[in-house]
This record gives C-alpha cells, sequence and structure tokens, in this order.
C-alpha cells in the first residue's frame, strides 16, 4: 500500500497563486506507545517530505511523531510555467514514495 | 409491538459516568516539559528574540480527537525576495516530544500558509514560530482542550 | 394521511416503537466539529479516499486461480456498483441469510476468481469495500426491499434493544433515548450507520461498522461477537433499515 492523494490544479494563469495538497497513507508509529505485554512499539514514522516544481524545491517538512497518521499538507506556489510537481516522501527502515502532477498554464 | 424499557436519566448518566471512568485507563509516555520545550525553541532560533505577531495559529480550541487535530500557520508577509517567510516551526508543551514539524517555503509560496494534522497527547499549548528573511522571528501560541474519548476500544 | 398509508404500505420497512422520527434522524456527521466536517467534504483531504484509491487499483487487479479481476465481471464500478452498498446487508438465497459488503467481497472471491477470503479488517477488504461504498455516495439507504430479510430484521433489532455487558446498556439506550446527551464531553450519535467504512480519528485508519459496534459493545462491557458474526450483520442490517432514505457517506470522516 502507496496510495498518494496529490490536488494540483491542472491548469493556471501565470502568476496565479495556487494550493497543492497532499496526503499519504502512513502509520506514523510515534515510538511511545506501548504492546498490552508492555513492549515499546517501534518508532516508524515518515522523516521528510518534499515538493519540487520543475526541478525546484518548493516546499519541504521536516516531521516528527506529532504529525498525525496518513500525514497530510497543505501550502502554496507561484504558478509560473508549465511542468510538472514531484513529491517525496521519506521516512523509518527505507520508506520512500513519490507522487507527480501536471500544471499547464494558460 | 416491542416493548421499550426506558432508562431514567439519572440511571444513564450514573452508568455513562463508569463508562467514561473506566475508558481512561491507558498507558501514558513521559510528557515534555515547559523546560524542554523551551530547548527546543532555543534549538531554532538561538538567541534571537521571538517576539508575538504576525503569525496565526489556527487550530480548534476544543478537539474532538488528539490523534487527528487539524492546524493552519498563515503568516502576515508580502512574500518578496526582499520580505519573505523562510520557514515555520511548530511546538507543543506535553507530547513526549516538543517538536510537531518545521516547514521550508521561500518568495516562490506567494502566499505563507502550511496546514497539516497534528497529535495532542494532551490539553496543551502549540506554539508556532516563523523566521522572516531578515532573520527576524515571530509567533503565535494557541491553548488546545483535547476532550476525553468514551468509548475508546481498548476499553 | 392517505400518503402516508401508501408510504408506510411500500416499505416493508417496521416501524418500531420509541424509534427516532425520521424528521428527527441525524448522521453522526452533524454532530461533528466543523475542522471535521471539512476533512470529510474535501476528497483530496479525506483520509479515507487513500483506501478508495487502493481499493480502485484492486479492483482492477486479477486474484486466484480464476485469474479474474471484479472488473472483468463487474466492469466499471461508477456504473455497476452505483447504489450496491445503499442495499447492504443483503439475503443471499444460497446461504438463507443476509451477508455484509464484506462477506459478498468474499463470496465472489471464493466463487468467481478461486481466491483465499480476506481478513476482516485487512487493508484489502476495507480498501475493496470502501471503493464500492463509495459508488453510492449522497444516494438514499434502500436496505430491506427483500421480505426474507424480514426475520434477521427483527433479530438485528431484538439485539439492539438487549441489554447487555457490565454497565447493563442496551444500544437503544443511548442511540435512540439519549443521542442528543453528551458522554465524557463528546456528543452521544444516533448511531446512524451512513458512513462506513469510515476513517474514524481515535482510529487513525479506515475501519468497518462492525469494528465500529465492536467498540460499542467493548463499551457497555460486554463480550464483543466475532467479525462476520451473524449477530453483527443482524445489527447492521436492522441499523441501515432505521436509516432508510438517509444519505450514504462512505467514505465518511468521524472523531
Amino acid at each position: 500500500m502507496a496510495a498518494a492523494l496529490i490536488s494540483v490544479p491542472k491548469q493556471a494563469k501565470r502568476g496565479d497563486i495556487i494550493e497543492i495538497k497532499a496526503l499519504t497513507s502512513h502509520i506514523m508509529e510515534t515510538g511511545y506507545r506501548r504492546t498490552a505485554a508492555g513492549d515499546l512499539v517501534p518508532r516508524d514514522i515518515i522523516t521528510s517530505f518534499a515538493c519540487r516544481y520543475n526541478g525546484r524545491e518548493i516546499f519541504r517538512a521536516d516531521l516528527f511523531p506529532a504529525i498525525a497518521a496518513n500525514p497530510f499538507f497543505s501550502f502554496f506556489t507561484v504558478a509560473n510555467e508549465s511542468g510538472k510537481f514531484e513529491f517525496e516522501w521519506i521516512g523509518d527502515n527505507g520508506y520512500s514514495n513519490t507522487a507527480s502532477a501536471a500544471i499547464t498554464i494558460l | 409491538m416491542h416493548h421499550r424499557e426506558r432508562t431514567s436519566r439519572r440511571h444513564f448518566i450514573a452508568l455513562a459516568g463508569g463508562a467514561a471512568f473506566a475508558g481512561t485507563v491507558q498507558l501514558r509516555p513521559a510528557k515534555a516539559t515547559p523546560a524542554m520545550l523551551a530547548s527546543a525553541i532555543r534549538n531554532v532560533v538561538g538567541e534571537a528574540p521571538v517576539r508575538v505577531g504576525k503569525v496565526k495559529l489556527d487550530i480548534p480550541p476544543l478537539v474532538e480527537n488528539g490523534n487527528t487535530v487539524p492546524m493552519t500557520v498563515s503568516v502576515e508577509s508580502p512574500m518578496t525576495e526582499q520580505d519573505h517567510v523562510k520557514s515555520i516551526h511548530v511546538f507543543n508543551e506535553k507530547n513526549p516530544q516538543p517538536n510537531i514539524g518545521n516547514f521550508y517555503l521561500g518568495p516562490w509560496a506567494g502566499r505563507a500558509q502550511v496546514a497539516t494534522r497534528i497529535r495532542l497527547a494532551d490539553s496543551q499549548k502549540v506554539v508556532a514560530i516563523a523566521q522572516l528573511a531578515d532573520g527576524s522571528f515571530w509567533s503565535a501560541s494557541a491553548d488546545v482542550v483535547v476532550t476525553l474519548a468514551a468509548c475508546t476500544e481498548e476499553g | 394521511m392517505k400518503r402516508a398509508v401508501i408510504i408506510a404500505m411500500l416499505t416493508l420497512a417496521p416501524v418500531y416503537a420509541g424509534e427516532i422520527a425520521p424528521s428527527e434522524r441525524r448522521s453522526g456527521y452533524d454532530f461533528m466539529a466543523a475542522d471535521t466536517k471539512a476533512m470529510q467534504d474535501d476528497d483530496t483531504a479525506n483520509p479515507g479516499m487513500l483506501w478508495v484509491l487502493d481499493g480502485e487499483a484492486l479492483w482492477k487487479q486479477k486474484q486466484g486461480t480464476a485469474g479474474k479481476a471484479c472488473a472483468d465481471c463487474h466492469g466499471d464500478a461508477a456504473a455497476s456498483m452505483k447504489g450496491v452498498a445503499a442495499r447492504y446487508p443483503a439475503f443471499d438465497k444460497t446461504l438463507g441469510r443476509p451477508v455484509s459488503l464484506d462477506q459478498r467481497i468474499n463470496l465472489c472471491r471464493a466463487d468467481h476468481q478461486q481466491a483465499e477470503p480476506l481478513a476482516y479488517e485487512s487493508h484489502d477488504l476495507l480498501a475493496l469495500n470502501a471503493y464500492v461504498a463509495a459508488q453510492s455516495k449522497g444516494m438514499p439507504i434502500a436496505v430491506g426491499d427483500d421480505p426474507e430479510l424480514k426475520p434477521f430484521v427483527e433479530k438485528g433489532h431484538e439485539l439492539f434493544m438487549q441489554r447487555q455487558g457490565q454497565l447493563n446498556l442496551a444500544c437503544v439506550n443511548c442511540h435512540d433515548d439519549n443521542w442528543e446527551k453528551k458522554l465524557a464531553g463528546s456528543p452521544i450519535t444516533q448511531g446512524q450507520p451512513t458512513g462506513y467504512p469510515t476513517y474514524r480519528l481515535e482510529w487513525q485508519t479506515v475501519g468497518s461498522i462492525e469494528r465500529r459496534m465492536r467498540g460499542c459493545i467493548t463499551g457497555v462491557r460486554a463480550k464483543p461477537y466475532d467479525f462476520g458474526a451473524p449477530e453483527l450483520v443482524e445489527l447492521e442490517l436492522y441499523l441501515m433499515m432505521r436509516a432508510r432514505d438517509m444519505a450514504m457517506e462512505a467514505p465518511a470522516v468521524r472523531p
């Protein structure tokens, strides 16, 4: 399971400020919980999320265990050229996930 | 035709109180302290002063479940090359660790606003700090009451 | 008056004394804070949509020794599954009893795909169920048209009325009699089953109506029925009858 739900406007006018939303499946296990038997459940979180617009990083986040399961982010950028948004999530235990979305400037 | 035995209000409240009490028995990890919060903030801002203002922290004052609390931070900024928000840092007072998230942006964002969903282990203060292009730090804080979940599965 | 009589004759729904009047029925959505409502309203912010997305992929994936995908028989779910979840639990002639949508999916896997059943509350079963249920979003619940369901609705109603557990509470004591009140700061809802599978903030995942009912039963300190037990299917059937004509919301978001 590695579903990600990305929301980027398909089209925008040059100079528009657009909202980008990214939602991904992840348990975000805090590392502070214990099992019924008393054993600590090891931490398993996404530690970093980044968004690139035609190769240039426009948003980055460091995540801690206090980010809720199935992390959601909304942020903004100025639409200035047609092309591609690329999203990357990196986490514990070698976790890595990517997604992309295209935009056309009218 | 079914005969229905109705619970009296008083009887119901007594039972409900019992259910809620029993539902709160759970292990909680050690909490972060205000001192840990202060030190986490120092790690980001160093010795720079942190002024109150420019930052708006939208978070429900009363949340329905501490596992998933929607939060939006926005900063009053023209978002130009000279005057923009470089980063936003969010902290809490009573989770096991004081950091929630760091968010990095720039003038290309157009609008200095970030939304996410966070976890709050208990009723507590949440602090958002923004660093501007000139190196200054601005902040906002909010007190959040986390209501007790009734009838949780763990019982 | 005449119209009311006709409606009563048209629906097989037995109207039980003390049941919430149709005009007063409220989805759990109505009890939620604005932020939680917003999370459900926006498909790009609703975490339940991640399960729908995975379900869509599974729908098209060949399964079992028959090498068939759901789509190979049912085609485009947007057309073939529209309104289906609004009619579940439904009567299964071979088994002679109602089956839940989860059970229908596994019967399909056994009969047509020759595939192993998916475990209750497994990601794949929840994803497929959420994908099918999402095709009925906004449609009125239409369970119970089959007359053969009647005795099972009766059983479900009896279970709803039956006091149980150390707290000696029946479903009805909270969800019909006290739904306008609060329990430990949280609203007591009417227990309307409009949004399952649901993304529950407490669970931090999507879960089935059976998981929710088991949570309730544990809450009154009774031993919950196993997943898939006839009692849970009958309870779900009664709840869906009780919610007839309310709009389907799956995948809903709940606190």
